[in-house]
């Protein structure tokens, strides 16, 4: 693209932006002023909370369905884990979202960071998911701008469950979305920084010691990492490690998608240490998963130790 | 029997402004300056937790002086606003005009609707991916809205601080430039006699251009005390352009050379410094 296109565009940007008027913000016939939940007093600093006094439309757990089973409506995403290791923690998720035997989605991204020393994955109705994985990471950064300090590893993990408990109506509709949450604790009397906290639909909280996986495909995960998994692992070894459970979990569901060679699509691996959430990049990962594929050439159990 | 009392609404109005304009003014004054990187605010503010200046979104930040109840109502107020439009749209489409007009509206209405108008000033800045998409305005307690090309004054004696400042400012400056005219600008002006202003007396935040998120840092401590001296040349190029600099402390022409030096380095780590401390 050319210096003068570039040039075009930007002034074109800024012109839109200067003419944009933002959303529409309820007036209530107030002038103009922002309303009284604007205003309001900072209480729980939950961008949850203000938004079901100013905008309970955006919340998922708000919109009424029909009843009956939606199910078989939307994509479902499977097959997260996470682990923790000796400077942190590690999350990985498969790429595959499917509907019902067709898959919906190759390149799905199920694995994200909710702040800078966070990570948040989900298994479930990927339209669910999405939405309370955004909406969590907003809630986590609302707080911290509020305050001018992030919330605990533990409010964190907190504030997530009063989320999944939120979902429950939906749930119970075949709508369920289930997220994983891993994080580096900041706090220096924690014993290990790197800590995993699992949920059920209804909003069970728990926190997990060295491994957990969520989906369909977690089963065969977690039985490669039970084996395989020991405390203080280096990174080298986990992301091999997760690499490889994951390819087990998609050599059994037909829910959770393999390492893609031929498309060039590989599991999403993220860590968080205390330098911070960090995604590992594609072509790291695509070696990892290389190296995974021909040491089970012959031998399609893969590794045992 | 009470008789109703008659006011003409100008001299309601006249009442209600002077009574803003007064108890604004008793504060300490606040700047936010365009500079070379983005924007710069510094604020003399001797709390460390009692904040003047903040982040509002990812690259708006706010800085408030008056009365600091309702200033804090405000940008709690204009948070919720900015997330608000980035959660319902993109994060892209929040933008300073709406939270500053925003502002003034709530500030306007509540001007000649309360009982009493708030007693704040603010200022809202945006920084842009180059210099002149910079964005500066200021909010005052009557729900006026300035767009300032340059730099804003807020609190204080503000006029006086202004005349300083206008002397001494350049758009392209340098971060450590910038802050030392600033500090200059609110030391120098007004009744008191002309002080020193340390770093334990200042709170000092920019909007980086260069930070690829979230663009609000805050710089403090040594970081900011490495700012605050001049270097060499610049400090004797002061004092012979101003023989009458007796706000010169003893501590400043003493400074050796070494010391008065911010290295590039020192820069670097300030970032990350911020970076750490606020993660915020």
């Amino acid at each position: 693209m050319s210096a003068g296109v570039v040039r075009r565009r930007a002034a074109a940007l800024a012109t839109a932006k200067r003419q944009r008027t933002g959303r529409d913000v309820p007036s209530d016939g107030l002038n103009g002023r922002l309303p009284a939940p604007f205003t309001a007093p900072v209480g729980t600093s939950s961008f949850v909370d203000f938004l079901s006094a100013a905008a309970p439309e955006l919340l998922p757990g708000r919109r009424p369905l029909p009843p009956g089973s939606a199910a078989d409506l939307a994509p479902h995403g499977t097959t997260i884990i996470a682990l923790t290791y000796a400077d942190g923690a590690l999350m990985a998720g498969d790429r595959r979202a499917t509907m019902g035997n067709l898959i919906a989605q190759r390149n799905i991204e199920k694995v994200s960071a909710a702040d800078d020393y966070s990570l948040i994955g989900y298994a479930g109705t990927a339209g669910i998911a999405t939405e309370m994985v955004r909406l969590f990471q907003v809630d986590l950064e609302h707080y911290e701008r509020l305050n001018g300090t992030p919330l605990t590893l533990d409010g964190k993990a907190n504030r997530l469950a009063a989320m999944v408990r939120g979902n429950l109506g939906l749930a119970m509709q075949g709508l369920a979305a289930v997220p994983l949450f891993a994080g580096y604790d900041l706090d220096p009397g924690a014993d290990h920084p790197g800590r995993i906290f699992s949920y059920d639909p209804a909003g069970a909280c728990h926190e997990e010691p060295g491994y957990d996986g969520v989906g369909s495909g977690s089963l065969f995960a977690k039985g490669t990492l039970k084996k395989r998994w020991r405390p203080g692992m280096s990174r080298d070894e986990v992301v091999t490690l997760a690499v490889d459970a994951l390819y087990d979990a998609a050599d059994e569901d037909s829910a959770t998608g393999g390492p893609d060679v031929s498309r060039q699509i590989f599991p999403t691996v993220f860590t968080v240490t205390i330098d911070g959430a960090e995604r590992i990049d594609d072509a790291a990962v695509a070696a990892v998963a290389e190296s995974v594929i021909a040491a089970r050439q012959g031998n399609p159990g893969g590794v045992t130790a | 029997m009470s008789m109703p009392f008659y006011a003409s609404a100008e001299q309601i109005m006249r009442d209600r402004s002077d009574y803003a304009r007064k108890n604004v003014a008793r504060g300490r004054g606040v700047i936010a300056l365009k500079v070379a990187d983005g924007v710069l605010f510094v604020a003399e503010n001797v709390s460390g937790t009692l904040r003047k200046l903040s982040e509002i979104y990812d690259r708006i930040g706010f800085a408030a002086a008056g009365r600091y109840n309702e200033y804090e109502n405000l940008r709690v107020a204009g948070v919720r606003y900015a997330e608000l439009i980035g959660y319902s749209n993109s994060r892209r489409d929040v933008s300073s005009r709406a939270v500053a007009n925003a502002y003034a509206q709530t500030l306007g209405s509540i001007f000649t609707q309360e009982q009493k108008p708030y007693e704040v000033e603010i200022c809202v800045a945006e920084v842009g991916s180059r210099a002149e998409d910079d964005q500066l305005y200021r909010n005052t307690y009557d729900g006026s809205i300035y767009d300032e090309p340059d730099f804003a004054v807020m609190g204080g004696q503000a006029d006086a601080i202004a005349t300083t400042m206008r002397a001494n400012y350049r758009a392209d400056m340098e971060l450590g430039e910038a802050i030392r005219a600033a500090v200059r600008a609110l030391a120098e002006s007004g009744v008191d006699q002309p002080r020193e202003l340390t770093g334990a007396q200042l709170e000092v935040a920019m909007l980086d251009r260069n930070r690829a998120k979230r663009a609000f840092r805050r710089i403090s401590g040594d970081a900011l005390d490495a700012l605050l001296q001049a270097p060499p040349s610049e400090a004797a190029a002061d004092e012979s352009s101003e023989p009458a600099s007796d706000e010169a402390t003893p501590s400043d022409e003493a400074a050796p050379s070494d010391e008065a030096a911010p290295s590039d380095e020192a820069t670097d780590e300030s970032t990350e410094q911020s970076g750490d401390d606020g993660g915020s």
